[in-house]
């Protein structure tokens, strides 16, 4: 093993919460004025970095939820075992401080010269970055064509629902259903993807966010159906 | 424990190599295959950072971090490709 120490161009900021946004029980979205912001592509992400008075540090990695050209915001979902999200998601105030680095990621971005069809795919908060690209074609006036699934446990766990919905939003539900549900109604499989993906002989820029087994089932699917491997980017988290 | 994958230690990776390395290309030196960083299999949990080839399991990388220095073991990959220009 060789060891050393390299200094590269990313350095740690405070960044300060300049408003907080309720999107479900659970999720809240935190706009940051962060100095010397650099601005940022859509999918990628910043680490967030929690230090106690004792000096223990927690560090974690979340996604923007903004286009570029807004200001930097992440969305956090609370994980009740969690160390860092219940900070976020019950304690932080707009005012408050905490540091960040980023932007972070060159793989899952989204370019308007990246085309399409876009297959966006997204395990509960995995549609953070989902939101930041939809809202960047959007913006760019990007001509390909879009479509979303959304697997939530519950319909009021779904984070920006009402921003995201239109014709090209397919959810579905894994835990528990409105009365009258129309949607789907189970875990993501190969069944689903092949009635709401777009068909692979379009060849298909696919996104797929969420839980790794989420990630794991979806990618593996797409790839059945004929999507390019390279052409499915996916990004896995974890708890805590 | 679940693993994660690259994109979830982009942030130290540009603080070592001083660039994005997620999409960064390696070349697993077990079974031969190709891919961007990003994709491979990452345990955080224990006491250093883990990374592992999505198709043989090979240990591709292993970072440790003692007070400020950080090690860097790199033997599992023969080759490895910086990303295209951002």
């Amino acid at each position: 093993m060789a060891g050393t120490a390299l200094r590269g161009g990313l350095t740690w900021v405070v960044a300060t919460v300049s408003s907080v946004i309720e999107e479900t029980p659970s999720a809240r979205t935190l706009e940051l004025d962060v100095p010397g912001w650099p601005g940022h592509l859509a999918g990628q992400h910043v680490d967030i970095r929690l230090t106690s008075e004792d000096g223990y540090r927690a560090e974690r990695a979340y996604s923007i939820a903004s286009a570029p050209g807004e200001a930097p915001a992440i969305t956090v979902e609370r994980l009740d075992n969690g160390e860092v999200s219940p900070y976020l998601t019950e304690e932080v105030r707009k005012g408050d401080a905490f540091e960040v680095r980023g932007p972070i990621g060159g793989y899952f971005v989204w370019r308007p010269e990246d085309g399409g069809p876009l297959f966006l795919a997204a395990g509960g908060s995995g549609v953070v970055p989902m939101r930041s690209i939809l809202r960047h074609r959007r913006r760019s006036g990007s001509p390909v064509k879009a479509r979303l699934l959304l697997s939530a446990r519950t319909l009021e766990d779904v984070i920006y629902r009402a921003e995201l919905e239109g014709p090209d939003v397919v959810h579905t539900l894994t835990r528990e259903r409105p009365p009258g549900w129309s949607g789907y109604a189970r875990r993501v499989d190969l069944d689903l993807l092949r009635e709401v993906a777009w068909p692979a002989i379009e060849n298909p820029l696919a996104y797929v966010c969420g839980p790794t087994p989420f990630v794991e089932v979806v990618a593996a699917g797409l790839v059945a159906l004929g999507y390019a491997l390279q052409r499915v980017r996916t990004e896995r988290f974890g708890g805590a | 424990m679940y693993a994660l994958d690259g994109n979830a230690i982009g942030g130290m990776l540009e603080e070592l190599f001083g660039r994005d390395m997620t999409a960064a290309v390696g070349c697993c030196a077990g079974c031969g295959a190709r891919g961007p960083l990003a994709e491979c299999m990452v345990y955080r949990g224990g006491p250093g950072v883990v990374v592992r080839c999505r198709v043989c399991q090979t240990l591709l990388m292993a970072f440790v971090r003692v007070r400020e220095i950080v090690c860097i073991d790199l033997g599992g990959l023969s080759e490895w490709e910086p990303a295209p220009a951002a």
